[in-house]
């Protein structure tokens, strides 16, 4: 089976073979990145461009790595330093970009839908959203769905349950989607500030006890919140936040025992998730990252394989 | 296609009285009389002689030249209350001239103009510029909406009676309402001094913040952020208590939900002098439009939910809308071609403001009269203007429309200097074959 389109812009629109699909070669994935020579040379002679208009440590270096043991040439543009700076518009951006000829693009942006107005306007190039505005960031849902496979074997009747910013979070928007296409039941558990209009529209659960949408749990997914947001605007206080949706020892013992702890980082402890819960045995928040590199290989991969002259 | 529009030049209205105007054989619509029958219109020296079923085709004049409609709708030429021109300040997106042009393909006979502009027409003279800048480049009338308070800053009111002697027609704020109450407040009283007519962007913009759609399941899947219709509906609630303290004409410029529709109601109902306006996208269109983050359909007013479309149908259909406006508003490629949350509101809508209108009446069951009432007749009464009627010594401002006549929407082809419309690759029954303004043609559009 092959996988149906040209750029990975989110979840939505996936159907659950797709979603396999790149699950299974991330798991292929992963044992190369275990080997002492990483090196593979799939992507030899492309070019992979890294555009982050935000700041990201963590996914700009997970892409650059994916791309490096395919054999891709990785180049990241740095925004701070760019044109974008000057006033360059994104579309001109594209511009620019088409004249370079990258094979394959991975951006960040602050806006909703960038990352598919930059498909629309790049020719032969295939674009990977690292994630849009409050809209989606696939490949974390897609390193999520893994980690949580690996462990548990499927994610077909799993609940998990997602606690904290879900108005902000484009995390939370992909796995909303990307879990209940697999058949795991969801259930949100935040604040009603932090919830986004008509979200019981996308066939989730709302609580708005963490002990409450912690029961029978096998999964709970502690989002960040941003500091700028915790001084009355949103919630009135980390300790007020802390001690009704922060995730500490004594409120996971309400999940399954097995239960997996997770957190896309980069995570504010005694915030959202107490040190012991963060480090403790539950915990695959280091999983997490793993998994991140083998899902973008798989990605890069097999969009590389729908390019014009792809290797297929 | 655009070589079957034809545009006279501005410089034509200079010259010698035209010829009388004898158009017959149409159906003759005219909300002011309530009478929608097969006839004509006969016109001497720009103003109305008769019109109706008492023009036959067998009493034409020897010295007139003759127009057979063809069957087609003859109505008085549209009042557009709420345009937004580049000029002065932002001639690169639209010139009154341009705008006047698109305003003739569209059948609208008069625009008004919004203050808005850079500098703002917070000053007579700025007034007197806009007019002086209109009788040498427009083909339609143009009448400006002055700023209601010094700088559009909301804080200190304008010059209301100086801007009314110079031709303010009315007083508004563009494209964000005034904040402060009290302002507010003072500036109804004041311009009920004058009669002067407030048109008021009712958003509150505090609450607005950061959304760019209408809030709801359709922005949480585009992760974009909401912009609630209570936002509206607060600033609007507001207006009309202060209205009740004051004494001046109060017209809500651009209404786009279904709570808005309701107040209004209640408002009229209480007798207050309130009317509304509600714009053509907000009535044809809704947020499933904006489908993967079209700019073209970033409206302000938001496009709002079917329900609230619904809802404003139902309100225009019971006359609780008094007025339809294309809520033109040109926006370059620098404004438009940007990812969604940061494209500029806005499109332009003079030249498919009637074609639009018509998908109401020939799938809304909207009446003609009723149409042609909110286009032209009802905001020319706002405005204090004597067009609007086709009734015997009324200026002769009008169009003939083909009512079944189908196209499709080519931006290309529009005339207005820029191409943000909502309706492209519309397909759009009933096009404007004819406009004439002070008994001259100013555009007609050959079907050869």
């Amino acid at each position: 089976m092959t996988f149906p389109h040209r750029h990975l812009l989110g979840i939505d629109g996936l159907s659950p073979q797709d979603i396999g699909l790149l699950l299974d070669r991330a798991e292929q994935a992963i044992a190369i990145s275990r080997q002492p020579n990483k090196k593979r040379d799939t992507l030899r002679g492309r070019t992979l461009i890294n555009m982050f208009f935000e700041t990201s440590t963590r996914t700009q270096s997970s892409f650059e790595i994916a791309g490096k043991r395919l054999g891709a040439d990785v180049m990241n543009m740095s925004v701070a330093s760019s044109a974008v700076s000057k006033g360059e518009t994104l579309i001109d951006t594209a511009i620019t970009l088409n004249a370079m000829r990258p094979d394959l693009l991975v951006v960040r942006h602050q806006a909703a839908g960038a990352a598919s107005l930059l498909a629309q306007k790049l020719q032969d190039c295939a674009v990977i959203n690292a994630g849009d505005g409050a809209h989606e960031h696939p490949t974390q849902a897609l390193l999520d769905a893994l980690t949580v496979r690996q462990r548990k074997g499927s994610l077909q009747g799993l609940i998990v349950t997602i606690c904290g910013d879900i108005l902000h979070s484009r995390v939370a928007r992909s796995n909303i989607i990307l879990l209940s296409a697999m058949g795991a039941r969801v259930r949100l558990v935040a604040p009603s500030t932090l919830l986004p209009a008509a979200v019981d529209r996308f066939g989730v659960e709302i609580y708005r006890d963490l002990l409450d949408g912690l029961k029978d749990a096998d999964v709970v997914m502690m989002l960040r919140l941003q500091r700028e947001r915790m001084n009355g605007g949103f919630v009135p206080s980390v300790r007020e936040f802390f001690r009704y949706y922060g995730l500490d020892v004594d409120k996971l013992s309400h999940a399954k025992p097995d239960a997996l702890v997770m957190h896309p980082g980069p995570m504010n402890r005694g915030v959202e998730i107490d040190s012991a819960v963060a480090d403790g045995a539950q915990s695959v928040i280091r999983d997490q990252v793993e998994m991140g590199v083998a899902v973008r290989m798989a990605a890069l991969e097999t969009l590389a394989e729908t390019l014009p002259t792809g290797t297929a | 296609m655009t070589s079957g529009k034809r545009f006279a030049s501005p410089q034509a209205r200079l010259e010698a009285t035209p010829r009388p105007l004898f158009i017959h054989s149409g159906r003759t619509v005219d909300p002011a009389n309530d009478r929608d029958e097969p006839g004509g219109v006969f016109v001497r020296d720009g103003h109305i002689v008769a019109s109706g079923g008492a023009v036959r085709p067998e009493d034409t004049p020897s010295d007139a030249e003759v127009i057979d409609a063809g069957g087609a709708m003859i109505a008085p030429g549209l009042v557009d209350m709420q345009v937004f021109v580049g000029e002065p300040g932002a001639e690169h997106r639209e010139t009154l001239q341009t705008a006047s042009l698109a305003a003739a393909a569209g059948g609208i006979t008069t625009i008004a103009v919004m203050p808005d502009t850079d500098p703002v027409i917070d000053d007579p003279a700025i007034v007197d510029f806009v007019l002086r800048r209109a009788r040498d480049t427009s083909i339609v009338h143009v009448r400006p909406i002055a700023a209601l308070t010094r700088g559009l800053e909301g804080r200190e009111m304008s010059e209301i009676g100086l801007l009314q002697e110079a031709g303010a027609v009315a007083f508004g704020h563009g494209r964000k309402a005034v904040a402060s109450s009290r302002v507010m407040r003072r500036a109804l009283t004041y311009a009920g001094d004058f009669d002067a007519l407030i048109v008021h962007h009712v958003e509150d913009a505090d609450l607005a913040a950061h959304g760019v759609m209408n809030e709801g399941e359709t922005a949480t899947r585009l992760g974009l952020p909401g912009l609630p219709s209570a936002a509206e509906t607060i600033m609007l609630d507001r207006d009309l208590r202060l209205v009740a303290l004051a004494s001046a004409r109060y017209h809500a410029a651009a209404l786009s939900c279904g709570d808005s529709v309701d107040a209004i109601r209640f408002a009229k109902r209480a007798r207050l002098p309130v009317t509304c306006g509600v714009p053509i996208a907000n009535l044809t269109l809704n947020e499933l439009d904006i489908g993967p983050y079209r700019t073209f359909f970033k409206l302000s007013p938001p496009l709002r939910t079917e329900d609230d479309r619904q809802a404003l149908v139902e309100a225009l259909r019971d006359s609780t809308i008094d007025v339809i406006v294309s809520n033109h508003d040109p926006q370059d490629v620098d404004t438009k071609r940007q990812p969604f949350a940061d494209a500029a509101d806005g499109a332009i809508g003079l030249e498919t403001l009637l074609s639009a209108a018509l998908r109401l009446y020939h799938s809304d069951g909207v009446s003609l009269l009723r149409l042609i009432d909110a286009l032209s007749t009802k905001p020319a009464n706002l405005l204090g203007l004597e067009c609007g009627t086709l009734a015997p010594g009324a200026p002769a401002d009008l169009l003939l429309c083909d009512l079944d006549m189908p196209w499709v929407v080519d931006a290309d082809a529009l005339s207005s200097r820029s191409k943000n419309t909502a309706f492209e690759t519309a397909r759009l029954s009933g096009r404007v074959i004819r406009t004439i303004v002070a008994g001259r043609t100013v555009y007609d559009y050959g079907s050869g």
